[in-house]
């Protein structure tokens, strides 16, 4: 589904992401961890399009499609979710019609007609129960005066509605409390279908005991330097980045 | 200048045909004041851009005694606001067209010609007419009670509540470049409450038309007014108006000043809060592309204490529009406890629009709560790439956030039909198609 080949990208001129190769296939959870700094949040800016980060070589296959050339609504639409680490506040734009923009959007790409308000607003009810979305915040403005869990939650709310094929959760746990992060963990899971995937970032252990990976990575100076099954989460909450560090260190000194 | 100074001396009989003695008998006090001291000058402390000397300064010829108007605009211009249900009237090149929707209102109040009510109210006309006008020493105001024909007049004694709005539709039309004088008194007394819904509309594209209009609004005790203003003209449009605003005690006001599409703009907006607890909204929003130009003038004086004025004037400019905000807000030394708020936001969508903008506030007083602010930029790449994300064209998410941005001031009209067809109007502007309403085309005759 997703092939990324020797992927560099830099902001502001300073290289983050330093040949990183991925594949995800259908059906397969994959999560990315690494400390600070090692370009995690790069990868998923870069996934979507943020024009304020450019890739200076490689390439992003998604469903056979060159990723690089279209444009972050096209990507949207192809089926790329990205659940923001920092979810934006727009004042004024209210979340109904917010979303029933975005959903008619794709449903123009995938040649299909506009949903009708009724049908809508049943869609929205069907999807915000299962992330337990309070229904006063649909009714505000987009994520406006939200707590950090109302926004995370309102982010699996969107990806509901859009029902993407690769769902990109960055940070998703960070600002979350046990009950949200469950909340938001069992969402994500009843969404999950075997033709589409999800690539979890994170720091912590802590989301992968709901959302159970198939395979991790780690991060770690702009390219990935380690992976296995879900064990290796388990080792590095256990023993922290640094022996992981040493041993790259050990390997390039080698080179 | 010297070419009205020669046209009121030589036309006088001419320029007072048709009109009431009463009104006439103001001209010559405010002749002379306009002779004196003539247009406010270009690069003046409160006219640093907008040149009114200048703008006026073509013949436009003067649109005098047109007392026989022969459309009538009932029935070639239907303007509906849906679900907004109104009394409607027409000012028709400055004259207001007698009709008889007047009879469904209540029996004392006046809604009618600024001629018959001088006519029909002689000693009220004598007690408000050009009293705030005059008292200002302002060019501008001077010169439109000089040569002013005809207008409206809103009266509604004591304690009497109109439910209903009344729309006021200014309609300039005419072959001809024409410079139209237009004057309007609201005096609510006491206790009265009224909602009125203003529009200015330009039919033609062709000739220019200069106008300027005097405003005088005067709220007694405990009166609530709520006043709308919409300007819907044409790119030869050039519209001067002068707002004076007298407030007693306990009143409140909200004005909505909005510029949908023009030509060239200044809108001054003077308000004295008079009596305590007097509140004021003024709330004001342009549009403006190519060279169109809005300069809104505001000055708020608290005179007595307790009073509370809020004010917000956003602009969304493009191409190579202009925009200016003047803001003066002055506590005077007894105003103790007011609260007067003041804010101007602005939005440019191109590098070659500019904004002007002066927020001020004058506090002689020590114990009130204040603020003031101003801010111009673009839109937030953060937001706009946050909208896309989510599958929604770059150009339809500048659309959503340019109208979230003027979403308040839209939430601050308190006629709730007018608020959906604003709405309306305010998206089709920014997707750059013709701003009619779909029910104000003209129809074929």
């Amino acid at each position: 589904m997703l092939i990324i080949k020797n992927l560099h990208a830099s902001v502001n001129g300073k290289e983050i992401i330093k040949g990183l190769d991925l594949h995800v296939k259908a059906g397969e959870i994959h999560a990315i961890m690494g400390p600070n700094g090692s370009g995690k949040s790069t990868l998923s800016a870069v996934l979507v399009g943020n024009p304020a980060f450019e890739v200076t070589a490689g390439e992003i296959i998604f469903e056979g499609k060159n990723l690089l050339e279209m444009p972050p609504e096209e990507r949207s639409c192809a089926g790329i979710f990205l659940s923001f680490q920092y979810p934006v506040e727009i004042p004024g734009v209210s979340m109904v019609n917010f979303m029933r923009t975005a959903v008619n959007e794709h449903r123009k790409y995938k040649g299909e007609k506009s949903l009708s308000a009724g049908d809508f607003l049943k869609l929205m009810r069907e999807k915000q129960a299962i992330v337990e979305l309070d229904k006063n915040l649909i009714n505000r403005s987009v994520n406006e005066g939200f707590s950090g869990g109302e926004k995370k939650r309102n982010e699996i709310f969107q990806m509901a509605m859009l029902e993407p094929k690769l769902a990109i959760l960055d940070e998703t746990d960070s600002g979350l409390d046990i009950d949200a992060l469950r909340i938001v963990a069992q969402g994500v899971n009843q969404l999950k279908r075997p033709e589409n995937a999800t690539i979890v970032i994170t720091h912590y252990q802590r989301l992968l005991d709901y959302i159970k990976p198939d395979i991790v990575h780690v991060l770690y100076n702009g390219r990935i330097i380690r992976t296995a099954g879900p064990e290796l989460a388990l080792e590095l909450e256990q023993k922290g980045y640094d022996w992981l560090k040493s041993e790259e260190l050990r390997v390039k000194s080698e080179e | 200048m010297e070419q009205y100074i020669d046209f009121f001396n030589s036309y006088r009989e001419k320029i007072d045909e048709g009109c009431s003695p009463l009104l006439n008998s103001f001209r010559e006090k405010a002749f002379e004041t306009f002779r004196q001291i003539g247009f406010p000058a270009y690069k003046s402390e409160d006219y640093q851009h907008i040149n009114i000397p200048g703008l006026l300064k073509e013949d436009f010829g003067f649109y005098l005694n047109h007392s026989g108007i022969n459309i009538n605009p009932h029935r070639v211009f239907h303007c509906d606001v849906p679900n907004l249900n109104s009394h409607k009237h027409f000012v028709v090149n400055g004259h207001f067209v007698d009709d008889e929707t007047k009879k469904d209102l209540p029996p004392t109040v006046f809604s009618g010609s600024l001629n018959a009510f001088a006519e029909q109210y002689p000693e009220l006309f004598s007690k408000y007419y050009n009293q705030l006008a005059s008292a200002k020493n302002d060019g501008m105001a001077a010169f439109n009670t000089t040569f002013v024909q005809g207008g409206y007049v809103l009266y509604v004694p004591e304690n009497v509540v109109i439910e209903k709005a009344i729309q006021l539709t200014n309609i300039s039309s005419g072959n001809n470049n024409s410079l139209i004088n237009r004057r309007m008194l609201f005096i609510l007394e006491s206790g009265a409450q009224a909602k009125l819904l203003v529009c200015d509309h330009a039919y033609d594209e062709n000739p220019a038309t200069a106008n300027t209009q005097v405003v005088e609004i005067f709220t007694g005790e405990n009166a609530e007014l709520d006043v709308c203003e919409l300007e819907e003209s044409s790119p030869n449009t050039i519209r001067l108006t002068s707002n004076f605003v007298r407030q007693a005690a306990s009143s409140h006001v909200r004005i909505n000043s909005i510029t949908l599409s023009n030509g060239i703009t200044r809108n001054n907006y003077i308000i004295d809060l008079a009596g305590e607890h007097a509140k004021t909204h003024l709330y004001g929003m342009a549009i403006a592309d190519n060279r169109q130009k809005v300069d809104n003038y505001t000055l708020i004086n608290h005179l007595v204490p307790n009073c509370h004025c809020n004010e917000l004037f956003k602009y969304v400019l493009d191409d190579e529009a202009t925009g200016v905000f003047s803001g003066r807000i002055i506590v005077a030394k007894d105003a103790q406890k007011t609260e007067a708020y003041q804010s101007n936001r602005n939005l440019l969508g191109s590098r070659d629009c500019h904004m002007f903008s002066k927020p001020q506030l004058e506090i002689y007083a020590d114990d009130v709560k204040c603020s003031h602010g101003m801010t111009t930029g673009q839109l937030d790449e953060n937001a706009l790439f946050y909208i896309c994300s989510r599958g929604i064209p770059k150009e339809e998410a500048v659309l959503l956030l340019k109208f979230a941005f003027t979403n308040d001031v839209i939430q601050g009209i308190r006629m709730e039909g007018l608020r959906d067809r604003l709405k309306l109007l305010i998206e089709k502007r920014f997707r750059g198609e013709l701003v009619t309403c779909r029910e104000c085309e003209k129809s074929e005759e």
